[in-house]
């Protein structure tokens, strides 16, 4: 919901956001983040579309370099992969093929579903996957205060921005203010302070993380939870600053190993705060397999709180 | 017509139905009861489509499916226990429990798959069309997709493609008139989805999807226009389904999510596929209501033996979730 009213507030506010994508229309797709825009702001600037992805897509990035700030909205993130193209290959490069003559103030909103034995194709976390490409911002809140303000900041941007949100999120209740505000891109947020050991996370994690973390704390391990908010660009200062005090590092991502954002923060400390280190770096992410479906796969697949406190506490052990 | 139809073919076209009727509704009250718990899109109502298609089909024929494609694997000669076994996510199923109900697969009866992404295996079945073409087999490759797979970029580069090269496609369109949970007609310019076919030079039928005649006739025709080398073929089958677009009743009357009209539901109902075919086969004096009992009776109990087996068998274990990412 917190979601729903930063798209309400800022179409209300600007006549060029409109919201395009499958199911807009129907409670059974976006949930309740899409709920009273159809009625309030009409067929014409909220748009139920069919099942093509390619071409939706590409229509919010031509309907962005012609002046508009469409948020193209994809219900499941998988499905997404159809537009690489027009996100990748058009929205991406735009501004920099032009000389910076045009920008593309388009929200590619995506949808991590997973969970439920739904297996390798309801399931896929693709946040490292849109980092890698130059030109194009990646968010992904964890609370709803961050939802709304990352979602106005993504609508306000003038550039690309991919939002990803995760469904295993949705369940979180917070009051938000009612004002519109936003949530700078490019800033992580301490959630926690502790000397211990330095966790970086973001998204579904950084809720897991914060459980770990007040675990943690009765047996005394006391952890700095450092949420991203922003995957690129990510706030290096904030996770470095926080390892120099700390001079250990755990990083969490919701998705596989290889590649990944996890090792992307960690060569990125590694190559700056060095002799900050106390003991290697450690991540936790997914393994580098496809999503089971089976319950029992499921259970090994994804990391939960325990296998967080588990690793935290095997790196906090390490001798200095 | 159906006159001349064989006691042996009414009968494997009414097992069929039976047996992908039975195992679909056997499925409500595990997914009710969270006994099963990967997304089933339940085929009920649509079975004339699968079972008519089915007879006229080879192990070499090669057909990939959708996220509702229970009913094809099963009519592309799938072993139902490992169907079972697989939406109920064990070690045993057909994907040993990587994949469940959306991940259906039986290479040996030639159904080589089946994913959710909508359109996602139509290229893949040209594809196949492709290899069959290039082996000089006597063999066609199937694409099912519903409704809203038109709306793919993808589908019109495989007709075009498939035509070009006269590959042996047949194109299953199985139009439920909803595309999950939008209506198709909200969707589509024009309504008649066959006509997009004609001009990528693919020959094109609408069918009764209810009526299992009509299903098999154009399977048969497809299959050897196919086999004689005059390129691809596009089915629209039009049908309904009668349970949710995922699970028994999301898309129910009464529910949060409905938006299908009772009335269109009910007059559906009327042309249930398998009450179609008892009423034209009693009525012609083809099968006796002694052998459709006979028929409901064996299929039914075999149904309940495989949730037995099922139900029976280890899921997969942890220490196995990276199995199978790669060949070694």
């Amino acid at each position: 919901m917190a979601i729903n009213e930063a798209i309400h507030q800022t179409m209300a506010q600007d006549p060029s956001v409109v919201l395009i994508g499958q199911g807009v229309k129907s409670p059974w797709y976006v949930g309740n983040t899409a709920a009273g825009l159809l009625e309030r702001f009409g067929a014409e600037r909220v748009v139920d579309t069919p099942v093509s992805e390619n071409a939706m897509t590409g229509l919010t990035v031509g309907a962005a370099i012609a002046g508009m700030r469409p948020i193209a909205v994809h219900p499941r993130m998988d499905f997404m992969l159809y537009a690489f193209d027009p996100i990748i290959n058009e929205a991406a490069n735009w501004r920099y093929m032009s000389g910076g003559a045009m920008s593309v103030p388009v929200v590619f909103w995506g949808i991590i579903n997973r969970g439920g034995e739904q297996a390798a194709q309801h399931s896929q976390a693709f946040h490292s996957l849109f980092a890698h490409i130059p030109g194009l911002k990646v968010v992904a809140p964890a609370t709803p205060y961050d939802a709304k303000g990352l979602m106005v900041a993504a609508i306000q941007d003038n550039d690309p921005v991919v939002f990803i949100d995760e469904r295993w999120l949705y369940s979180q209740v917070d009051i938000v203010p009612e004002s519109l505000y936003s949530v700078p891109i490019g800033k992580a947020a301490v959630r926690r302070e502790g000397g211990d050991l330095t966790v970086v996370a973001s998204s579904y994690m950084s809720l897991l993380a914060y459980q770990a973390a007040e675990k943690l704390a009765e047996n005394n391990i006391q952890i700095e939870l450092v949420d991203l908010r922003t995957i690129k660009p990510w706030d290096k200062e904030t996770v470095f600053s926080s390892v120099r005090k700390t001079g250990r590092l755990l990083v969490l991502d919701g998705s596989w190993n290889t590649c990944g954002l996890a090792g992307e923060i960690i060569s990125s400390v590694t190559e700056n705060e060095f002799t900050a280190l106390r003991s290697a770096p450690a991540r936790i992410t997914l393994p580098d397999c496809p999503a089971p479906a089976a319950r029992t796969l499921e259970k090994a697949y994804y990391p939960d709180t325990d296998t967080i406190i588990t690793v935290a506490r095997d790196l906090v052990k390490k001798p200095k | 017509m159906t006159l001349s139809y064989s006691p042996d073919l009414l009968r494997k076209l009414f097992s069929m139905m039976c047996l992908i009727r039975f195992v679909e509704e056997s499925f409500v009250e595990p997914i009710n009861n969270r006994e099963v718990l990967c997304p089933c899109h339940l085929y009920s109502g649509q079975e004339a489509i699968a079972a008519g298609l089915g007879v006229s089909l080879r192990s070499e024929d090669l057909a990939f499916g959708t996220h509702r494609s229970h009913g094809h694997y099963l009519a592309k000669g799938g072993n139902i226990d490992a169907m079972v076994a697989e939406i109920y996510c064990r070690e045993t199923g057909c994907s040993k429990g990587r994949g469940g109900s959306m991940h259906l697969v039986a290479p040996r009866e030639g159904f080589l798959g089946a994913a959710p992404i909508v359109g996602g295996t139509i290229s893949l079945a040209l594809g196949a069309a492709y290899a069959i073409s290039v082996r000089r087999q006597k063999a066609v490759a199937l694409s099912f997709f519903g409704d809203g797979a038109t709306g793919e970029g993808v589908l019109f580069e495989t007709m075009n493609f498939a035509a070009l090269k006269k590959l042996p496609l047949i194109l299953c369109c199985e139009n439920n008139l909803y595309s999950t949970h939008m209506a198709i007609r909200e969707m589509r310019h024009k309504p008649d989805i066959h006509d997009i076919a004609p001009p990528q030079g693919v020959a094109s039928r609408q069918v009764d999807g209810n009526d299992v005649f009509a299903c098999y006739e154009a399977g048969k025709w497809a299959v050897e226009h196919c086999k004689a080398g005059y390129g691809p073929v596009f089915l629209e089958f039009m049908t309904y389904r009668q349970r949710g677009h995922v699970g028994p009743d999301d898309n129910i009357q009464g529910t949060r999510t409905d938006i299908r009209p009772a009335e269109e539901i009910e007059s559906w109902r009327k042309r249930d596929p398998l009450a179609v075919f008892e009423a034209h086969v009693l009525q012609n004096n083809l099968l006796s209501s002694a052998e459709i009992q006979q028929i409901k009776t064996e299929t039914q109990k075999r149904v309940v033996e495989a949730h037995h087996k099922a139900r029976s068998a280890p899921f997969p274990d942890g220490k196995e979730v990276s199995n199978f990412v790669f060949t070694n």
